[in-house]
């Protein structure tokens, strides 16, 4: 039941045989050795999973490997270019909107995406678009702040 | 004051940014999960799908005959020697009933483990479980715990007469003279629900046995290796000795982690038996039934009162539902309800009784508070009570009955010694900054928008830095309290700290590299910290309760003065004089007044390591190790204040304000110590608004998965307003007291107070937890027709 697909993740080319069933995010995972991409859930809810497919934000746990043959996927290990971090990685640091790091990866992915599709998000569509994202840590308020301060920041630029 | 402000210097109290973030920014945190070893094989579990069953046969055959398949292990298969698995009264006047690590006759709670699969990948492995079959008879099955006590109540373990595990009783000679001679009682039923830790992280181990050398490596996702280590070695029956725990990242505990787990101990025990390492990574819907619950307790109160509203005696009964089994300190979670029962209050006659119970639901145990958030949630609400039946105010009721600040060390009717505290003045604080004197106002014009406004109060003090050994003992628990750690220096001036405590969110490679710059003078980014692997620690006993910064933190700080008094030694040595001679400057032994004549810490590093001209009686290298067993607990506290806007036509509740005045002694990282207060509280508000763990009545559990049990979101966070006094703790050196709790404990019952002024105006009294719109809108039907 192998299927060989081509994913370009991260910039690069990647082709694989996979198992139809196999997730996108155990394929991430498992076949690319990509682990900052986590799983918190199996019910589509915690967001911990999130990556993004020809720019638009998914959930990696919620979409088959093979569904992404032939397309684009940005994890988090794609957002530190040349040993500089990403705005969005800066912030979070900056602002302590993290604490386990273990939602941080899924976080930045989504948030990156809300800044990146609108630029002028208000905090409450920033809030709103992170509302799929669980952290039991942070309690939300020096990671909301975080992502304000990238999204100031990357307007700038 | 929030802290925005943002200095580099890296000591105590210095707002630096964390050492620990680049790799989980930019993925390269290695959580369980992300760990293969060679050869590396899958274990899925089957779980009892019953509450109740006893298990007839267990049919592997069809799982064995699929391609991939290793092993299907069960009771009679699996190479355990014992399962009792608690810390808490080993041999004492709790029932402990043996936890088989897979289970042997009977099931007793859905999600028990009943087999265990290994195969090829982790699909395979759950396809297998799916096809192994077990022949179950359900029998009789009990959730509530005070039906558990009901006479003819099913028995959760036959083998005794009633499901009692143990009750906790304590009350003070002038206890019963005190009620009677109060000239008005007030009484209150309250119920904490039983919630879910849910770290975003469910747990996941590996482990690594060699058949040859009898060593076992288990990599696990735990807040405590070291208490791993030590049960692993006895379910497994191995030596002690030959047992490694590693520790990897940890995607959050919140006390899920606290724990010794039969996972933990089957995946040791199955690879012995496949000779390849075993990786088990829980499902969330798994973690649902298979990872620890808390609070689950039914409190009564009735409080006797003066005509001012002064308590002058105070009695509590509860109902604890420790589920099916005593996990690592089941036990003992009531306990510290017990000691928190007067809460920052000066009454000093109580009664108390706390009775746990077997019920037929997984096991209770730590969960963020742990037995603390239940005596305050509880106490809380009895004041707002009082108040409202003597027409006082909330705030004033609570004056009235502090502890006065001049009362410390003061001795609580449940015998603690709490250290230090200004009641008093966070609470007027508090009540600045939240504007609680103009709070009408924004009552009548919420009204205005169809919303019932209310205000609510949590004034708490908790009971953390767990704790002197002579304490854990006279409670009965099997283990100590006290911490572990080594500071080494190196020839190159750099250091190394290994500490006992175990991270998982916490930050203690920013803390203690912090402290130790302060006291020993090397810088921050020179300080590496290792924890969780007990190769490395002779013991620690890891990161709960609070207790980090005020067990470890003061381990850490005296072996730092260790290492510069044997400095100090061989800086005189060197310099050619008497000890008295020299002064510390902060990185230097330096002669008093002879800025020339002086040694940098990091000169005496390379000199004690090169051990060219050592003093008499100095041995070589730069290095202490301490175990501290701390005298005393600590006693953080502080007042929070909520409001809350209610949807007249919805019952939605929604916290509008957020105000806490925090006072956790010392602080040696405030952003952390802020972090930790707003991930306290939106616990809190989870458990307020949200959380709740549901079981049907046969024993089926109803919030299996993030869909039905809700955590909040960033959707339904308020503003907070965050403020700190400073108070230092008495009990230690460096006055400081932990923040882990603090957040979660004072939190429900602000959130719920508001909630209960707010419809105070249609005449409710008093609400449970959790206040969904279902459960609102209920009660204002009641109270409005
Ligand atoms: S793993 Fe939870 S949403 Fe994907
Ligand atoms: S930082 Fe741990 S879950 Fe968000």
């Amino acid at each position: 039941m192998g299927q060989t697909i081509t994913v370009t993740v991260n910039g690069t080319a990647h082709t694989a045989e996979v198992e139809q069933r196999t997730l996108l995010v155990h394929f991430l995972r498992e076949a690319l050795n990509l682990t900052g991409t986590h799983i918190g859930c199996d019910t589509s809810t915690c967001g911990c999973c999130t990556v993004h497919l020809d720019g638009e934000t998914v959930l990696s746990c919620s979409l088959l490997a093979v569904q992404a043959d032939g397309h684009a996927v940005r994890t988090v290990e794609g957002l530190e270019q040349n040993g500089e971090l990403h705005p969005i990685q800066k912030a979070f640091h900056e602002n302590h909107g993290l604490q386990c790091g273990f939602c941080t990866p899924g976080m930045m992915m989504s948030a990156l995406g809300v800044i990146e599709q609108h630029p002028d998000a208000s905090d409450d569509e920033i809030r709103e678009a992170l509302e799929g994202n669980l952290c039991r840590g942070t309690g939300y308020q020096n990671l909301g702040a975080g992502v304000r301060s990238a999204a100031v920041e990357m307007a700038r630029n | 004051m929030a802290t925005t402000e943002r200095l580099t210097s890296g000591g105590v109290g210095d707002a630096v940014l964390r050492k620990e973030d680049r790799k989980f920014v930019t993925g390269e945190g290695r959580y369980v999960d992300d760990l293969k070893l060679p050869g590396m094989l899958h274990a899925a579990f089957v779980r009892s799908s019953f509450g109740h069953a006893k298990i007839n046969s267990i049919d592997a055959s069809a799982a064995l005959a699929m391609p991939g398949v290793h092993a299907v292990l069960t009771n009679a298969t699996l190479p355990v020697e014992t399962g009792v698995l608690s810390a808490s009264n080993p041999g004492g006047d709790v029932r402990h009933p043996e936890q088989a690590i897979l289970a042997k006759e009977f099931a007793r709670y859905v999600g028990e483990p009943v087999a265990m699969v290994i195969a090829d990948n982790r699909y395979l492995a759950r396809d297998a479980a799916d096809a192994v079959q077990v022949d179950y008879d359900p029998v009789p099955v009990v959730v509530d715990a005070e039906k558990a006590l009901e006479p003819g109540a099913p028995l959760v373990h036959a083998e005794y007469d009633s499901n009692l595990v143990k009750t906790l009783a304590h009350v003070t000679d002038g206890f019963a003279d005190a009620l009677a001679k109060a000239p008005k009682k007030i009484s209150l039923r309250v119920v904490n629900q039983r919630v879910t830790p849910m770290p975003m992280e469910t747990r996941g181990c590996i482990g690594d046995w060699s058949n040859s050398t009898g060593e076992v490596t288990l990599y696990t996702s735990t807040q405590v290796a070291h208490f791993v280590r030590t049960f692993v070695s006895i379910v497994c029956g191995t030596s002690e000795a030959k047992v490694r725990v590693v520790t990897p990242d940890v995607g959050g505990g919140f006390g899920a982690k606290l724990n010794t787990y039969r996972e933990e101990f089957a995946v040791c025990a199955a690879s012995k038996v496949v000779g390849r390492p075993v990786k088990w990574i829980e499902d969330r819907t798994e973690n649902a039934v298979a990872t620890i619950h808390g609070r689950d307790q039914v409190q009564y109160y009735e409080a006797g009162v003066d005509e001012n509203g002064k308590i002058l005696a105070l009695k509590f009964d509860a109902v604890q539902n420790n589920g099916a089994y005593n996990q690592l300190l089941t036990p003992s979670i009531s306990h510290l309800t017990l000691f928190m029962v007067p809460g920052c209050y000066d009454i000093q006659d109580v009664s108390i009784t706390i009775r746990q119970v077997f019920t037929n639901t997984t096991p209770t145990d730590a969960s963020r508070g742990a037995g603390r958030p239940e005596a305050t949630h509880g106490i809380e609400r009895l004041m707002d009570a009082i108040a409202d039946d003597l027409g006082i105010d909330a705030a004033e009721v609570r004056r009235r009955n502090f502890i006065k600040a001049d009362q410390f060390p003061y001795t609580s009717a449940t015998g603690l010694a709490y250290d230090s505290g200004e009641y008093h003045e966070t609470l007027e604080v508090a009540l600045e900054l939240s504007e609680y004197a103009g709070f009408e106002a924004r009552r009548a014009e919420a009204a205005k928008r169809g919303k019932y406004r209310g205000i609510g109060l949590s004034t708490y003090v908790e009971v953390c830095g767990l704790a002197p050994s002579a304490v854990t003992a006279a409670l009965g628990i099997g283990a100590p309290g006290w911490e572990h750690s080594t500071v080494r220096l190196h020839p190159t001036g750099k250091a190394t700290v290994i500490t006992g405590t175990s991270p998982h969110g916490q930050g203690h490679a920013t803390s203690w590299s912090q402290i130790t710059q302060t006291e020993l003078g090397i810088p921050f980014d020179d300080v590496e910290v290792i924890h969780g692997d007990t190769a490395f620690q002779p013991y620690g006993l890891g990161t709960y309760g609070s207790r980090s910064l005020a067990v470890g933190g003061i381990a850490l700080y005296r072996s730092l003065g260790k290492v510069r008094e044997k400095a100090r030694e061989l800086a005189a040595h060197l310099l050619e004089c008497s000890i008295d001679d020299l002064e510390w400057t902060g990185t230097s032994w330096q002669v008093k007044g002879s800025p020339d004549r002086a040694k940098t810490i990091q000169e005496l590093a390379y000199a004690g390591w090169a051990s060219a001209s050592l003093p008499e009686g100095i041995e070589p290298v730069l290095e202490a190790t301490t175990f501290h067993d701390p005298p005393n607990f600590t006693f953080p506290f502080g007042t929070h204040v909520c409001e809350v806007e209610i949807d007249q036509a919805t019952g939605h509740v929604e916290v509008v304000n957020y105000t806490a005045v925090d006072d956790c002694g010392n602080v040696i990282t405030p952003m952390i110590v802020d972090g930790q207060v707003h991930g306290g509280i939106i616990q809190g508000l989870g458990q307020a608004l949200f959380e709740e763990t549901v079981y049907s009545e046969d024993g089926h559990m109803l919030t299996p998965t993030l869909v039905e049990y809700l955590v909040p979101s960033a959707a339904d966070v308020p503003p907070m307003t965050l403020h700190r006094t400073t108070t230092p703790s008495t009990s230690n050196p460096m006055g400081v007291k932990g923040i882990g709790e603090a957040g979660t404990i004072a939190a429900s019952s602000a959130i719920v107070n508001a909630a209960v002024d707010a419809l105070s105006v249609i005449g409710v009294r008093h609400l449970e937890m959790p206040m969904q719109p279902s459960r609102i809108w209920n009660v204002m039907q009641e109270a409005t027709s």
